[in-house]
């Protein structure tokens, strides 16, 4: 017998609600950055709801604003999206049982923060429903903030604002979570220096799929990576 | 930006989540592809910092990016809050290049 909680309640709607104050700022930032890199409001605002999964929209706006090809921005973008994947699989019990279509809907919205936050919660029935408030919340923030930031990187230059700086800013809240383990920091240290030291030899883009070789540390059987929860950070 | 791009990362995306949350179910992923996969956000995010703060196309550097990022990573590093974060960094690299 699984009863719903309303401390429960107050729990994954609080924490749910603080990621969605930084979805749309995460949002924002990603909205302003894509328009800068050439995208148009629709492509911009299409990209976060159809494809919803921050690394890696920012990855592929990043690397078309550095001047690589579709192919690499569209590799680095998929090999990020792997590990929905693997949250995915946590996240199969909490959508059995539902009807194909909230299946399916749900399967949308399977990224870092809801794993997180249904993992946080052990009974059944409040993780189902933790799963879809968490969800509703953060997909909404997402996509707001994703508009304002189309809207206003359509009104400014960015360029003006040093806003190319925001690439390296966002992509360092986001690494923090997957730092927590050994294999963490060592795939990060592989990762950060072989982009760099390819660079100057390789067409833009390709070194970051070279980097992400840095996942072979996942072969060893002491790298006891668990489901990374990640906490705050998008 | 072309559309290609945007559609085709929304399918991939999409079938991603779909293989895990829906086709295959907790049985068919072996242990050590799980433990891979979860691991290319390290060793891919830190490139694409690096790349974005040292790189200028093929062309290795340092300038006010780097001290953007320094500001960032400290930041993170106290558990700022998000939007902290962001501003302090930008913010850093924005006053710099007015200056310098």
């Amino acid at each position: 017998m699984h009863h719903f909680r309303a401390s429960d309640a107050r729990r994954f709607i609080s924490a749910s609600l603080v990621i969605g104050v930084a979805f749309v700022v995460f949002g924002l930032s990603f909205g302003v950055l894509a328009i800068s890199a050439g995208a148009s409001i629709a492509q911009t605002c299409a990209m976060s709801l159809l494809v919803f999964t921050g690394a890696s929209q920012m990855s592929a706006v990043s690397v078309i604003a550095s001047g690589g090809s579709v192919a690499s921005a569209f590799g680095g973008a998929v090999l990020l999206a792997g590990r929905n994947a693997v949250y995915g699989l946590a996240m199969a019990p909490v959508l059995r049982g539902g009807s194909l279509g909230s299946r399916l809907l749900g399967a949308q919205w399977v990224i870092d923060e809801t794993t997180a936050l249904v993992s946080a919660e052990t009974n059944p029935a409040t993780r189902r429903t933790a799963f879809w408030v968490s969800g509703a919340i953060l997909y909404a923030s997402w996509n707001i903030g994703t508009l304002i930031g189309a809207l206003i990187g359509s009104s400014i230059d960015p360029s003006d604002f040093g806003l190319d700086a925001a690439f390296p800013v966002m992509f360092t809240a986001m690494l923090a979570p997957h730092l927590k383990t050994t294999a963490g920091k060592r795939a990060a240290l592989f990762g950060g220096i072989v982009a760099v030291a390819l660079a100057p030899f390789m067409p833009i883009g390709l070194p970051i799929l070279v980097s992400a070789i840095g996942m072979l540390f996942g072969l060893s059987p002491r790298s006891e990576q668990e489901l990374s929860a990640t906490d705050g950070a998008p | 930006m072309s559309w290609t791009l945007v559609i085709s990362l929304a399918i991939s995306a999409y079938a991603l989540k779909l293989l895990g949350a829906v086709i295959v179910g907790q049985r068919a992923m072996p242990p050590v592809v799980q433990r891979c996969l979860l691991l290319i956000p390290a060793a891919l995010l830190a490139g694409l910092i690096t790349k974005d703060t040292f790189t200028t196309g093929q062309e290795l550097g340092i300038d006010a990016r780097a001290a953007g990022l320094a500001v960032a990573v400290v930041a993170t590093w106290r558990r700022a809050p998000f939007a902290l974060v962001v501003i302090g960094g930008v913010g850093t690299t924005a006053v710099i290049r007015l200056f310098v």
